[in-house]
């Protein structure tokens, strides 16, 4: 009898894959149908990261400019702690906002993700398929935060000193600005572990049954 | 019995075994199904009737893998269903059996095409095979000249022969639907049921659906009568003819 059901079963395999490319493209596709509201979802990265790298950039161009003039800059240096607090304060309260958002994305897809179960998508397909997309978010939303960040950040500097675009050091600036990006990437994702981790656990007769 | 399993392999596509399913419910305890025993052989076109809240859809959750009985047991192709692990699960799920649903319960980021393919992409397909494929079935569904739209660009109708398109994706051996014309009117669900019947004719699949639409018993081979968690009665259509006229809550 045992030996029986090993054979059967034996008809039962279990591949089952979701590629990489088809599941950055449906990931692209949801973001793109709810686009305004990714937009809302991305404002706090944007912010933060804007933020971030804001000072990062200041500290730059004040570096630039005091090593072209040693007399330029006094102040600069102490104003600096306390923006770090800031700036890890507003990372928080992105992270946060990030969970939140993916939480009540998980739910108004309730349906769908049990669609897609039904059809046979594994746990972790769900899983993969929020955390690109809370990747793609987060790396446009950071991608933008750290352009305008940057730009406000020596254009401030132009009103204060001159010559602010001959004396920053292009390469380190630049480089803090991948930086943030990476930064507003990793904390997009981590934001949306645990709504996705939710969303890949649902029973699929569970999100069939919710009616939204 | 076993012997009759050991020399008939696959003679049933679904074998339940006393499938009782309790919903806790607070302090409470709900028992949706109470024991029920169906056998359903492979090619078998199956309709479950019975009143509403009465447990077809809890049965079609048990019979389709998607939540998991109480007690007694659920055979897929003579496979205990509660011994198989997730990925095999996935894979009975993907490959074995076609779901449709009252609701379509179409992707809506996702063209009809893309709808279809899906399931053949879980199944390893290439896209560019899947794509073909899901062409195909599309035509086949009659639906050959609307593959782009959106589902909300889709009649109800359109819709769910979109989602019969995609249940056949992977030519499963079972098609399980859950009330497919509960949305649907007169017309429409004539032609899905029209539809369903002959894919059960041409390619054979097991259909077995949950139903409260009185249209259904003509194409039926058997109807499972379900009351309050147990099965009533089963018939065969050639007794049913006297039946129709008499039952109760027929619906508009
Ligand atoms: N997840 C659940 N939690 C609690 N009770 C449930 C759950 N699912 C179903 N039930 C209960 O089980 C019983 C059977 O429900 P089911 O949905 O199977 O009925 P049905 O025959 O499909 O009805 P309908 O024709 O209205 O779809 C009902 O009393 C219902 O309230
Ligand atoms: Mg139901």
């Amino acid at each position: 009898m045992l030996s029986q059901d090993a054979k059967k079963r034996a008809g039962i395999k279990r591949q089952i894959r979701l590629p990489n490319s088809e599941a950055f493209k449906i990931a692209l596709r949801s973001i793109k149908i709810r686009f305004w509201r990714s937009i809302v979802t991305m404002a706090g990265i944007i912010l933060a990261i804007a933020f971030l790298s804001y000072v990062m950039t200041a500290g730059w161009v004040e570096r630039g400019v005091q090593a072209a003039d040693e007399t330029a800059v006094r102040d600069g240096v102490q104003a600096r702690a306390t923006q770090f607090w800031l700036i890890g304060i507003s990372l928080l309260v992105c992270v946060v906002g990030i969970t939140n958002a993916m939480l009540m994305s998980v739910t108004e897809r309730y349906r769908e993700i049990g669609t897609m179960k039904c059809l046979g998508a594994l746990d972790w397909f769900v899983v993969k398929l929020f955390l690109i997309e809370a990747m793609l978010q987060g790396v446009v939303g950071s991608l933008a935060g750290a352009c305008i960040g940057f730009t406000a950040a020596v254009l401030a500097g132009m009103t204060q000193y001159d010559g602010v675009l001959g004396s920053l050091p292009w390469g380190a600036a630049l480089l803090s600005l991948t930086a943030s990006v990476a930064v507003g990437g990793v904390l997009s994702v981590l934001g949306a572990v645990y709504p996705a981790r939710r969303a890949g656990k649902m029973p699929p007769a569970d999100a069939m049954r919710t009616e939204i | 019995m076993a012997e009759v399993a050991t020399g008939l392999a696959h003679e049933y596509a679904v074998k339940t075994l006393n499938v009782v399913k309790e919903y806790e419910m607070g302090k409470q305890t709900l028992r949706a199904l109470k024991g029920i025993d169906v056998e359903i052989r492979s090619g078998e076109y199956i309709s479950i009737m019975g009143p509403s809240g009465s447990g077809k859809s809890t049965l079609f959750n048990m019979i389709g893998g998607l939540d998991k009985p109480t007690e007694g047991k659920v055979y897929i192709d003579e496979v205990d269903i509660s011994g198989l692990d997730a990925y095999e699960l996935a894979w009975l799920r993907c490959r074995k059996i076609g779901y449709i649903f009252q609701t379509f319960n179409l992707i809506p980021v996702m063209t009809a095409l893309e709808n279809c393919t899906l399931p053949m992409i879980f199944a390893g397909m290439t896209t560019q095979d899947a794509m073909d494929k899901a062409a195909g079935l599309l035509a086949l569904v009659g639906l050959g000249d609307r593959i782009r739209h959106k589902p909300l660009e889709l009649s109800g109708g359109q819709q769910q022969r979109v989602a019969c398109a995609r249940a056949l994706a992977n030519d499963p051996a079972i098609i399980l639907a859950d009330e497919p014309t509960g949305n649907l009117d007169l017309k429409t669900g004539k032609e899905i049921i029209e539809l369903l019947r002959r894919l059960n004719k041409e390619k054979g699949v097991t259909i077995i659906s949950a139903t409260h639409d009185l249209k259904m018993l003509d194409v039926s081979d058997r109807i499972i009568w379900i009351r309050d968690g147990m099965v009533d009665k089963i018939e065969r259509r050639d007794e049913l003819d006297i039946e129709v006229g008499t039952l109760e809550g027929e619906e508009a």
